[in-house]
């Protein structure tokens, strides 16, 4: 029971507007992992945490989350804590953050029900946990991108996950606050907590997660960081992509294959 | 003024104007913040059917109208949620076709037009008892489901897909809020009137909105202005000899205006680019 994976998807595809957005996914989560799933633009990596979600329904082939569809999850949802792209919702919204963490908590509580003082207490903590307790009177609209990530992040906390789904959680903040955000997430890790990160930043993601799948319709490549190396590359910009050396920053040359346009030159990697 | 306030029609006019306006604001928060400002003049143009249809068959008007405006959210929420036709052109199809079946239905009636025409624009100062207790057991019902549902509604209102995944059933909700939406606005057609409704339920709310980044306070606010407008609205028009509806939504807009030039929001625009 123990060793039951906490995610496990076999051979699933699911197509999002009549498109094949997941081809024939197979992939398992043990407990207490922390996995990035990498890959381009547009590769599936959101439709991949929706599935998981249940917010999505596969055409083909079974997702099982603790053990059950997501969508029969009913009070099991609460074990899962999601933090969605912070440009999914209107960050202009007259809310202020400590509400939105507590936010968190209302299916939980139930409907017709007012939070109780310690519902209010569990937001308290994981705002306190993820360093936002002095913001709880502040309306998100006056939070930097950084503060924001965080109070969604404490938001999916005030669950009390023990499986936590983060979508592009460092769009639009800059290297330090993104840093200090893995250094938060490996910690929530370390407590126990299992770490799903969805990403297209490769060079970041690597120094914090021990498992790594590459998603780009289908499951490229997965495994160790340091294993998967070179399929990274090809699986972010297929197979022709490399690294060479060209003045003081190395770029990278990407050659569409079969194609005789003139080639992509990506933004420079600082390594 | 006392002698304004003695007449009984002014009085009933006072009273369900209040309500109105209270209920109109209330809901308006919703529908601003949630982007429903279409949906809601497309449920309100509905109601045209549905009093058409009251007229014809010998029924309380406003039964007919609820129905029919709950048919027609229900409607728009469906094709939209299908995702197989945008939001805006399915409201823009239910507008126009309920709409013209009122229309066709008045034609096939001789002589009762005048009593529609009350019906488009509004007839506040025609306002009779019973449409005051339907105005207050309706209105009550509405806002006693958004307090209620308080936390829910705003959940769904910020970030219906984190409501669905934290096992908040958003899109029961969402349903429920446009059927919210529908009673409104057909409680509040005797007021303003089919065309207007809207107006009401919309400029209080984006008034607040300049004002406030809390959302209770957001209520609040646009409450005060949706009460502010009706009853000001009322008596301007009674002073001045003006169409009711018109000086109410008019009176409404000024506010707007009026907010939208010392909202914090204008000033704080440069910062928040940096973000």
């Amino acid at each position: 029971m123990e060793n039951e994976p906490i995610i496990l998807l076999e051979h699933v595809t699911v197509t999002y507007q009549d498109l094949v957005a997941l081809e024939d996914v197979s992939l398992s989560v043990p407990p207490g992992a922390f996995l990035a799933i990498i890959g381009p633009n547009g590769a599936g990596k959101t439709t991949l945490l929706k599935t998981i979600l249940g917010l999505l329904r596969p055409v083909r082939g079974t997702v099982r989350v603790f053990g059950k569809a997501p969508w029969e999850l009913d009070g099991r949802r609460q074990r899962i804590g999601y933090v969605p792209q912070v440009m999914s919702v209107d960050l202009n919204f007259p809310v202020r953050a400590g509400e939105v963490v507590l936010m968190g908590r209302y299916g939980r509580i139930g409907l017709f029900r007012r939070p109780s003082a310690a519902d209010r207490q569990a937001a308290l903590r994981a705002m306190e946990r993820v360093g936002i307790a002095d913001l709880a009177d502040r309306p998100i609209a006056r939070l930097s991108g950084g503060q924001r990530q965080r109070v969604f992040l404490a938001r999916a906390l005030a669950n009390e996950p023990d499986l936590l789904l983060l979508d592009e959680p460092t769009t639009g903040v800059d290297v330090a606050a993104t840093e200090s955000l893995y250094e938060l997430l490996r910690g929530l890790h370390d407590e126990g907590i299992t770490i799903l990160v969805v990403s297209h930043d490769v060079g970041v993601v690597a120094a914090y997660v021990d498992m790594v799948a590459c998603v780009n319709r289908r499951l490229v490549a997965h495994g160790r960081p340091d294993e998967v190396g070179g399929n990274v590359l090809s699986c972010m910009y297929g197979p022709e992509a490399m690294l060479f050396g060209h003045g003081p920053v190395s770029h990278m040359v990407v050659v569409p294959s079969g194609s005789s346009e003139s080639p992509q030159v990506s933004p420079p990697e600082s390594r | 003024m006392l002698e304004l306030l003695s007449y009984t029609f002014m009085q009933r006019a006072l009273i369900a104007g209040a309500l109105i306006g209270a209920l109109c604001a209330v809901i308006g928060v919703y529908v601003v913040l949630k982007g429903l400002s279409f949906i809601g003049a497309g449920i309100a143009h509905a109601s045209f059917g549905g009093v058409a249809l009251g007229f014809l068959l010998g029924v309380n008007p406003v039964l007919t109208a609820v129905v029919f405006c709950l048919l027609t959210a229900w409607g728009i929420g469906l094709v939209s949620r299908k995702g197989q036709i945008k939001e805006d052109t399915a409201v823009g199809i239910f507008f126009a076709s309920t709409m013209a079946l009122g229309i066709l239905l008045i034609g096939l009636m001789r002589g009762y037009n005048v009593d529609l025409f009350g019906y488009l624009f509004g007839s506040i100062l025609a306002v009779t008892p019973q449409d005051v207790w339907v105005t207050i057991g309706l209105g009550a019902a509405v806002l006693g489901v958004v307090g209620l549902l308080f936390k829910e509604l705003l959940f769904i209102t910020f970030d219906p897909e984190m409501a669905e995944v934290t096992g908040v059933p958003a899109g029961k909700l969402y349903f429920l809020l446009l059927s919210l939406i529908a009673v409104t606005v057909v409680v509040s057609i005797k007021v303003v009137g089919i065309i207007l409704v809207s107006a009401l339920i919309v400029t209080p709310a984006a008034a607040a909105y300049q004002l406030t980044e809390d959302f209770r306070r957001m209520m609040a606010l646009s409450v005060v202005f949706g009460v502010g407008s009706t009853v000001g609205g009322l008596l301007l028009s009674y002073w001045l000899n003006t169409a009711s509806g018109a000086t109410i939504v008019l009176l409404a807009t000024l506010a707007f205006f009026v907010a939208a030039m010392c909202s914090p929001r204008r000033r704080r625009r440069p910062a928040l680019q940096r973000v």
